[in-house]
């Protein structure tokens, strides 16, 4: 059966249980988090060779992710999965849950990306973080956010895939919070951690709601609930699906941490807030995608949200003068361009994963170039301070033009391929998803422009504590490696659609009918870029101002992200803060009062009594006198 | 020479000697009107003695009579004990037995 109507779609893959090499999945997971135990474990003790340890770690993990990768490859399409089950987790009377891994062809891609990648970032970070006393600390927190990712996708339940989620939320936690002696770090931390819990709500009562309609809750068994269970039912999970994923991938309503996200340390920012754990969102939409085929309104909502977010991101990126929020609203953007792919339905899933890839990419590249160029600059990251970078950094300059080519969508880097399809696919959905990302990508050209002109063009606006020099090797040839890979990353489609091949295998893909020629699609979609191109090079032809000017409304709301943070607080924090205010209050008045009030009830009766014992000897005759008097009368009444 | 007289008399010896241990200050007044009363419940055991016709009145009231007196050499000690060291034998000024 296959899965889709396109020509070149595979045959559906029947999942087996694990044997022969598919039997060391779990290794996959279980060398990061072995590493992680030992650094957190051993403590100080294993300072001097920890980050070597904890670098190994995920190189190892890629090693077996290569083995298995190769192995799929020798079976045919059919038997390209397998699932391995570890444990059963026995909750609650029927509710069992297996403790399986699923290795299909869309989890492989995952694992692929993140150990890999995750290995550059590992490599990077020993330089990056080499003046840092708590370097071991750090390297540990990154090998449990890389298992806690990898369980995440390899996951055949959705539960398991939550345990993955909030291991990865957790480690983000960390990780945010690393400078613990800056406030703002705490708060960025809180911050990123509790709007993602909103969308933990949404996964975990999606889970319960896939619990009582299908009875269990692995992939296999929605899949096939979702045939026959009610639309509204369906709906809603999908609706709680999508707010999961807007959570963890900073989309429109919950974006507003990520941008505060990058107080972390670069190398965080790298991996965690740009190649993976903001992708989870979009991998739950595809890896739930029965039940969005079977929810049109949820799909809708899916696309709304993806439009909503290529836009939005892309707007805050063009104002921000600190480099790393301007690329964490391309971040926010692109991921809008994968939630829109996803939000297409089979036409645009394997879109979606592709665009995801070459972002991992080429995203990457760029943060491990303002990393380099931040610790060039004694940890300056404002734009305004910068200028002239190439003249001093030339690898790092010409990594990040590569990567900053590749994210505008010029062939033949990757980002043009992964994006034009994503445009083409919209606009055969419909003209308004299809001009939302077109203009989304003129307007990704003219922000990266602005920042590669802020950053390495132009006149030097360095301050007096500023002597730029390019990076290590340690840090600068992982970057070339990522930006190698954001070049050539497109081959992974272009030749024979080997990507949308392999991945039909586990999700739907069909294709859409094509609108306009190959050649007049390129026309279009390059010609947005240079035109926004072309915008930002008019814009920053003369001098830059190192003191940011005051600009026009859009330019002061996008610095204040389009005053999401505003939002935010007066809709649901401030009113939060009442109702704990008067929660409080409740609390002291109320429940201590009647408590403590009962006690001075109590206590003020008592002192009333006591008042008849007043030591005079004839009020005490008199008492007993009239209590005989009592007792006779009661008597002589009983009597008669 | 009904036996009510004795009754009533016995009734009217036990009033006084109530009221009067619930108004007088003085601890021996009090002690002799207590002493009252036990002579008022004396007299009506002895009436009803004699009835009923049989002694269990009149035995009874030897046994009053026993305890009266007893009662009396302790009470007259505490009495004597307290106006030694108070120099006042009033029950109102020794009221420290209190909250």
């Amino acid at each position: 059966m296959t899965t889709g109507s396109a020509v070149f779609a595979q045959e559906a893959v029947q999942l087996a249980n694990a044997s022969g090499t598919f039997s060391y999945i779990w290794l996959v997971i279980a060398l990061p988090l072995l590493s992680a135990a030992i650094l957190l474990l051993l403590g100080n003790r294993a300072n001097k060779w920890g980050h070597l340890l904890g670098t190994l770690a995920p190189i190892a993990a890629c090693g077996v992710g290569i083995m298995l990768f190769l192995a799929m490859l020798a079976q045919a399409p059919e038997q390209r999965g397998a699932i391995q089950d570890l444990y059963t987790w026995q909750i609650v009377g029927q509710f069992k849950v297996p403790f399986a891994l699923q290795l299909d062809q869309l989890s492989m891609v995952f694992v692929l990306l993140i150990t890999f990648v995750g290995s550059l970032i590992h490599i990077y970070a020993i330089g990056y973080m080499a003046h840092d006393p708590k370097r071991r600390l750090f390297f540990a927190y990154l090998n449990l956010f890389v298992a806690a990712m990898l369980l995440l996708v390899l996951a055949d339940n959705y539960l398991l895939l939550y345990v993955g989620w909030e291991g990865v939320g957790l480690a983000s936690y960390l990780l945010i919070g690393w400078y613990q002696q800056r406030e703002e770090a705490a708060v960025a931390a809180k911050k990123a951690f509790i709007i993602n819990r909103v969308g933990d709500f949404g996964l975990s009562i999606a889970i319960m709601l896939m619990f009582a309609s299908f009875g269990g809750v692995t992939f296999q068994t929605v899949n096939a609930g979702a045939g026959v269970a009610s639309n509204s039912t369906l709906t809603w999970i999908g609706l709680l699906l999508l707010l999961a994923a807007c959570g963890k991938s900073a989309q429109f309503p919950l974006q507003a941490w990520l941008f505060d996200a990058m107080e972390g340390p670069t190398p965080v920012s790298a991996l965690i807030h740009a190649a993976t754990m903001v992708t989870a969102g979009v991998y739950l939409i595809v890896r739930a995608n029965a039940i969005f085929d079977a929810a049109p309104a949820a799909r809708t909502a899916v696309l709304v949200v993806g439009c909503i977010g290529v836009i939005y991101g892309a707007i805050i990126g063009c104002a921000k003068d600190d480099m790393k929020k301007s690329l964490a609203g391309s971040t926010m953007s692109q991921i809008g361009y994968m939630v829109v792919a996803a939000g297409l339905g089979p036409i645009g899933y394997v879109f979606a994963i592709f665009h995801l890839v070459t972002h991992g990419f080429f995203k990457a590249g760029l943060f491990l170039g303002a990393g380099s160029v931040m610790h060039a600059n004694d940890d300056t990251i404002n734009m305004r301070y910068f200028g002239a970078m190439r003249t001093v950094m030339k690898i790092t300059f010409v990594c990040f033009g590569v990567c900053t080519l590749a994210i505008m969508g010029i062939p033949p880097f990757a980002g043009f391929f992964s994006k034009d399809d994503i445009i083409k696919a919209a606009f055969s959905q419909g003209t308004l998803p299809g001009l939302v990302t077109l203009i989304g990508a003129g307007i990704t050209g003219f922000y990266m422009t602005r920042m590669f002109i802020m950053t390495f063009l132009g006149k030097a606006r360095w301050q007096d504590d500023q002597h730029p020099h390019e990076s290590p090797p340690v840090m600068w040839i992982p970057m070339a490696v990522l930006a190698i890979g954001a070049a050539i990353g497109g081959l992974l489609m272009v030749p024979n659609h080997w990507l949308e091949t392999w991945l039909s295998g586990a999700i739907p893909f069909e294709e859409h009918s094509d609108l306009l020629p190959e050649w007049q699609w390129i026309i279009i979609t390059v010609g947005t870029a240079l035109i926004g191109i072309g915008t930002a090079v008019w814009m920053y032809r003369g001098e830059i101002p190192v003191l940011a000017p005051r600009g026009n409304p859009l330019t002061v709301a996008a610095r204040n992200e389009l005053y999401g943070n505003l939002v935010n607080e007066e809709i649901f924090m401030r009113p939060g803060q009442q109702v704990t205010a008067g929660l409080t209050w409740f609390d002291n008045k109320a429940v201590d009062g009647t408590v403590t009030g009962t006690a001075a009830a109590v206590g003020a009766f008592s002192g009333a009594l006591r008042g008849v014992q007043n030591g005079f000897a004839r009020s005490y005759a008199l008492v007993m006198f009239g209590g005989a008097v009592l007792l006779v009368a009661i008597l002589v009444l009983v009597r008669l | 020479m009904t036996p009510t007289y004795y009754i009533v008399l016995s009734v009217i010896l036990f009033t006084l000697g109530a009221v009067g241990v619930l108004v007088r200050r003085n601890a021996v007044v009090m002690f002799m009107c207590v002493e009252l009363m036990l002579n008022a419940a004396n007299l009506s055991l002895v009436t009803f003695s004699r009835v009923h016709g049989n002694l269990q009145g009149q035995v009874m009231a030897f046994f009053v009579m026993v305890v009266a007196a007893a009662e009396v050499v302790v009470g007259l000690a505490i009495i004597v004990t307290i106006f030694r060291s108070r120099r006042s034998a009033s029950v109102d000024e020794a009221s420290l037995l209190k909250f």
